[in-house]
């Protein structure tokens, strides 16, 4: 039972990476510039008669604490189809809900499990990116203390 | 943190060190059974000593460095310690595998080839002594030397590290975001330093590149095959292409970006992943 719990918490993260290609576009935000001219549309799964719908609470208040939900398109993963329903506010994820998941068999949730996909997630914006360590171009001692490693480090989170 | 990220082991709670080795910032993140035990702390430590014990031998800033006698012929490689040609060979088949493109040889300065295998030894003494960390038990590790990543979960389905990729063009902030379990993160470019990057077959800088992030098992490779393929300039993706990396990540120098396996969800890709 435990490995399936992890393993959907798994899938859960690949289709909310593969998600935040939707969400980004519907951003004005640096975000989107920062992404890659075929990211969006390539994470779009195969079905694009679904295209993501979103339902808001109010209107496109960005930055506001609207609470919004998006549904995502069905996405079409090695696993199977997946589909999934987050929930933001003020820009953050509080909430996903899988609403379609695929019954994969016990050695693709063991593969799963196992490594994670490389999956690249070219959303991220600084202030609210919840990152554990960075990976730059060599940081040098001097420049350590004005740079985004040194800023983790000494939150110590 | 999203109600996607698998849960972590213990109480999930980090807990960081920073030391200044080789002239840059060694950072860890530790969590689970030992992240402020005392054999955590043990095991940074010993960490630490073994990466001074390799700038001793391998700092090119150190007149008196084994590899600094050894390039001024003053010492014989038969006299030298196992880890100075267990550096050289790796150097070696770096040249091989990237046809040049990275070599442990830079271009003359002063009209004579210098040894500088500095290139390699980064990404070797971070995987090697981390080593240390993996021993512990039931402890979740992230080693980065000065923007270059060791993980490790002691689980395999642990909570996944979040590597943040820096955007060459502005620093401050970041650009990606990758999840890894146990593999490594190097990121090579020249956003810190300047152009300190030359084709050592040309002695020019790369152009059309801003950075290069590789995602591999080992550190030893992924700095190498990220240094190799940076230097390489348009020719990057298509190189790295042919290395076995689980990944890689590519700005250009115009602000666009590459990711390699292009997409998980595209039917091409799936079957170039190899993961």
């Amino acid at each position: 039972m435990r490995r399936i719990v992890i393993w959907l918490a798994s899938t859960v993260t690949i289709v909310v990476l593969l998600f935040g290609y939707h969400t980004s576009t519907d951003k004005t935000s640096s975000a989107a510039t920062a992404s890659s001219t075929s990211g969006p549309t390539a994470s779009a799964g195969s079905q694009p008669s679904s295209p993501p719908s979103s339902s808001s609470s109010g209107s496109s208040g960005e930055g506001s604490s609207k609470i919004t939900t998006y549904t995502g398109s069905v996405a079409q993963t090695r696993w199977g189809p997946v589909q999934v329903k987050i929930t933001v506010r003020s820009g953050k994820i509080i909430k996903v809900t899988v609403l379609q998941q695929p019954n994969g068999n016990q050695k693709d949730a063991e593969i799963n499990s196992y490594a994670l996909p490389i999956l690249i997630d070219e959303t991220v914006q600084t202030q609210s990116a919840n990152i554990d360590m960075v990976s730059g171009a060599t940081v040098t001692s001097e420049g350590y203390a004005q740079s985004l490693q040194g800023a983790l480090d000494e939150a110590g989170i | 943190m999203s109600t996607a990220t698998v849960q972590g082991s213990a109480d999930g709670r980090i807990h960081r060190h920073v030391e200044h080795v080789m002239g840059m910032p060694i950072s860890l993140a530790l969590r689970g059974r030992h992240a402020s035990s005392l054999a955590g702390r043990e095991a940074w430590q010993t960490v630490i000593n073994q990466l001074r014990e390799v700038d001793l031998i391998f700092s090119t800033y150190r007149e008196d460095s084994i590899i600094n006698r050894l390039d001024r012929g003053e010492l014989m490689i038969e006299e030298c310690p196992p880890e100075v040609v267990e550096v050289l060979e790796l150097g070696r088949q770096a040249e091989q595998v990237s046809d040049g493109a990275f070599s442990i040889n830079l271009p003359p300065a002063d009209g004579r080839h210098r040894l500088d295998p500095s290139g390699v030894v980064k990404g070797w003494a971070a995987q090697r002594a981390s080593q240390f960390l993996a021993a512990l038990d039931e402890t979740d590790f992230c080693l980065s030397a000065g923007g270059d990543i060791v993980c490790h979960t002691a689980l395999p389905d642990g909570a996944a590290w979040r590597i943040g990729i820096e955007d060459p063009h502005d620093p401050t902030s970041l650009i990606a975001m990758v999840p890894v379990r146990s593999g490594a993160v190097a990121t090579s470019g020249t956003a810190h330093r300047g152009d300190h990057l030359l084709d050592p077959r040309t002695g020019q800088p790369p152009s059309g590149v801003a950075s290069v992030s590789v995602i591999a098992e080992s550190l030893t490779w992924a700095d190498i095959d990220a240094t190799a393929a940076y230097v390489q300039g348009r020719d990057a993706a298509r190189w790295l292409q042919t290395r076995p990396i689980y990944g890689a990540f590519i700005v250009w120098a115009d602000g666009t970006t590459t990711r390699l396996p292009t997409d998980l969800t595209s039917d091409h890709s799936t079957s170039e992943y190899t993961n």
